[in-house]
């Protein structure tokens, strides 16, 4: 799947998009972010404080619980700072 | 059919607010709220808006629904802007039409709470120095605002 990131998320990263793969034991987006923050140092930082990153699954906001099964794009960023 | 944008460049909101009413006889009330980027007292020399590109969209359009399944709206439009913008410009507008405006100034309040904490935009401040500060932090008072259409 294609995960897309945002803002610091982006930042720390390092890149705005890439292909990931992960193993058939991440099911939810809470274990996304646990896989890639054990990735290396930057994604650790990326990641550092799960409850203010904030995901979409396709383009539409979703919860750490929910599952990633079918989901073409993901995307972490911090809170929104729109309007 | 709302009208739903996201674009750098600016907008003429008084143009896009008549737009609304133009031709029609049915509508009695018409608010439009035009956000501004402001100066911080001398300190700031642009706004960067990044964006979700697509999400943007849908998700504006998902606080839309939300606001026509509340009131009887008669139109509606949102203009959101990314990349940079100076004080002084505009940075978003919603405008909504409704017969009477208790529908109309509520929904605009409740579309700019969701847009504030639900759009999928993050601000960052280039001073007048130069240097580029660290991101806009979302406020709580931002959520605590729009959680009050959740609870009605």
């Amino acid at each position: 799947m294609k995960a897309v990131y945002f803002a610091w998320v982006r930042e720390r990263i390092g890149k705005s998009e890439e292909e990931i793969e992960p193993p058939p034991e991440v099911r939810t987006i809470g274990d996304l972010i646990a896989w890639l923050a054990g990735r290396d140092e930057a994604y650790a930082h990326a990641f550092e404080n799960p409850k203010v990153i904030r995901a979409a699954i396709d383009r539409a906001h979703v919860k750490p619980d929910a599952r990633l099964e079918g989901a073409r794009e993901v995307a972490f960023f911090p809170p929104m700072t729109g309007g | 059919m709302p009208t739903i944008r996201v674009q750098a460049q600016d907008f003429d909101a008084a143009a896009e607010a008549r737009a609304l009413s133009q031709g029609r006889t049915d509508i009695g009330a018409l608010v439009s709220f035009v956000g501004l980027c402001r100066d911080e007292g001398g300190r700031l020399a642009a706004l960067e808006i990044e964006h979700y590109p697509d999400m943007a969209e849908a998700e504006i359009a998902r606080a839309v629904a939300e606001a026509e399944a509340r009131w009887p709206l008669l139109g509606v439009t949102v203009v959101h802007r990314h990349g940079t913008v100076r004080p002084g410009e505009q940075i978003v507008m919603v405008a909504t039409a409704s017969a009477h405006r208790g529908a109309a100034f509520a929904a605009a309040e409740m579309l700019m709470d969701y847009l504030k904490t639900r759009a999928p935009f993050w601000k960052r401040a280039r001073r007048a120095d130069g240097t580029i500060e660290s991101w806009v932090e979302a406020k709580d008072r931002d959520v605590a605002s729009a959680a009050r259409w959740d609870e009605r």
